[in-house]
């Protein structure tokens, strides 16, 4: 069974090919990353898969099963969970509030129950609470717990995005840039955490990401886009002595092209 | 009977016929905060939801329309207003999606003006008064004399507020609501179906509103026209925060016992300045509103 296919994957935006023909596949366990120059479609990737947009060809299968007839709220449904290189945080909420809010998918007893706040309600909210406790124990939220968001740095509301994610109890999740506007000190923290979400957690990992050093420490396998179109796939080091990813970095390429073009 | 008694009375059905009318402008209040914290856009038809809403329920109820049961034809024209709001979002207001907020609240005024004539077309011009199984009956304590429908008005809005302040607070659709008007991306990947969680709170403004409606015509007459004093209700929202539904709520009782106590003391004619000239108060000495969540959100 495979886990994550994305089979010949194509995205316009009027004459713009922002993915061209992508196919990759990530098994189950496994941190893959997304590596390449600004604007070469990894973000776009990630927002077709989280199915933000339509891709115009192609197929993207979750488990076997096409997820190309969801809407985007469906998709947490499935075990999918992302960030956002922005960040997108409830901000006008506390920290413990937003990874609540998380749990909505498992939230099952009813409107007016809830409402009333009966026994079964407290027994399913103290299960949330505990599940949203772990994982600011594991991300050493504790000192931010009831702070609200519009208030904290910029580091902080990053690790609240992703235990939020992680409150969804994700099978896959999918992280947009962990490392970027991070210090030194909290790229190493953010290592450690992708390996133990991996380990401990078993959930699989899909990130995009520049910082070469975090992506050479946590992932199994690394896929080089440029333009939209892949350049090459494999294990870090071999995707970054690769001629063709070390070409589209220094930009040659990209020169030599606008010339060809230009004598056309 | 002392004089100072008879005073004292007088004063307590000032207060309680404040209180009745108060409880109207809350709960179009509570329309407005609704939707303003949900979609962060302002429903300026609220006024007009209301009296529609009093108008669907006359159509119902009254002996000359369709002479329904008042207590099937009550729950049924709630359940009308609430598929109207409903629709209303799903085929005009989701179509305006991405527009600026200005466009929103344009949209919405321009609907309380077709609301309003829709309504004159139909069921004509002229005031009508909405049919109650307690019409004209009194409620003694002692020897203050109270209108039923007035107590029952108070007592119902108090109901409706403690219910929709416990549904935003505890229940998995209120909390959707809020997360919905506080990060839309965020929300749809929490798996929050945004966009019909916002026709819902179109629809539970509509059902709001026709609650309004039904207190207000039972304790008095309604015509096309009555919507407008969906403006007093918005400087009641003003005055409680316009984020806070309790704040709403007490703000619509505050115009409501300005008016009588302004009748009572100002010549006529100023005393109709009273409530706007307290928005405005409110407004300089607390622009966040009486009730404001601001003051928490300071970090």
């Amino acid at each position: 069974m495979s886990f994550l296919t994305l089979e010949n994957v194509t995205l316009r935006f009027g004459g713009l090919v922002a993915v061209n023909n992508v196919s990759f596949h990530v098994g189950k366990g496994e941190v893959f990353a997304l590596v390449g120059p600004n604007g070469a479609g990894k973000s776009t990737l990630f927002n077709l898969i989280s199915r933000f947009y339509d891709p115009a060809e192609g197929d993207i299968r979750f488990e076997d099963k096409s997820i190309l007839k969801l809407r985007p709220d469906q998709v947490p449904s499935l075990g999918i969970a992302r960030t956002f290189q922005n960040i997108e945080l409830f901000e006008q909420s506390t920290v413990l509030q937003n990874l609540l809010v998380g749990r909505h998918r498992h939230a099952k007893v009813g409107g007016f129950a809830q409402t009333f706040f009966t026994p079964a309600v407290r027994k399913e909210e103290m299960e949330h609470r505990r599940i949203v406790e772990e994982i600011i124990d594991f991300l050493d939220l504790q000192p931010y717990r009831d702070k609200y968001i519009a208030g904290l740095p910029y580091g902080i509301r990053k690790v609240v995005e992703m235990a939020r994610a992680l409150a969804t109890e994700p099978k896959l999740l999918l992280l947009d840039e962990p490392a970027s506007g991070l210090s030194l000190e909290e790229t190493q923290d953010m290592i450690f955490w992708i390996e133990d979400i991996k380990k401990h957690m078993g959930i699989t990992v899909i990130m995009v990401e520049h910082d070469m050093n975090l992506v050479s420490a946590v992932s199994d396998r690394v896929l080089a886009l440029a333009d939209g179109k892949e350049l090459a796939i494999g294990t870090p080091k071999e995707v970054q002595s690769h001629p063709e990813v070390i070409k589209a970095y220094l930009g040659s390429s990209g020169l030599d092209d606008k010339k060809e073009g230009a004598k056309k | 009977m002392p004089r100072g008694e008879g005073f004292d009375l007088d004063m307590m059905q000032l207060v309680i016929s404040g209180l009745a009318n108060g409880s109207v402008y809350g709960l179009i209040a509570l329309g407005f905060v609704l939707i303003y914290k949900a979609t962060e856009a302002v429903n300026f038809a609220q006024g007009d939801f209301m009296m529609l809403g009093a108008f669907i329920t006359i159509w119902l109820a009254n002996p000359q329309f369709l002479g329904i049961d008042f207590w099937i034809a009550v729950p049924l024209a709630i359940s009308i207003m609430a598929v109207l709001g409903y629709l209303l979002d799903l085929f005009v207001i989701r179509k305006m999606f991405g527009q600026p907020q200005i466009a929103v609240v344009i949209l919405t005024i321009a609907l309380g003006f077709i609301i309003r004539f829709v309504v004159g077309a139909i069921w004509k011009h002229e005031p009508q008064l909405l049919e109650t199984p307690f019409a004209g009956r009194e409620l003694r304590i002692g020897e203050l004399v109270l209108g039923f429908e007035e107590v029952a008005v108070i007592v119902v809005t108090l109901l409706l507020t403690l219910f929709l302040f416990l549904f935003f607070r505890k229940a998995k659709l209120g909390k959707a609501m809020q997360a919905a008007s506080q990060n839309q991306l965020a929300a749809y990947y929490v798996g929050i179906p945004v966009k019909r969680i916002q026709s819902l709170v179109w629809a539970l403004a509509g059902a709001v509103a026709a609650v309004a409606g039904v207190l207000f015509a039972s304790k008095g007459a309604v015509d096309p026209s009555t919507g407008l004093l969906g403006i007093k209700a918005f400087a009641a929202a003003v005055i409680g925060g316009f984020g806070s539904l309790p704040g709403a709520l007490i703000g619509g009782l505050i115009i409501g016992l300005i008016e009588p106590f302004a009748a009572y003391a100002l010549p006529a004619g100023y005393s109709q300045i009273a409530p706007y000239a307290v928005m405005l108060l409110v407004l300089i000495f607390r622009p966040a509103g009486i009730f404001s969540q601001m003051q928490k959100k300071k970090v």
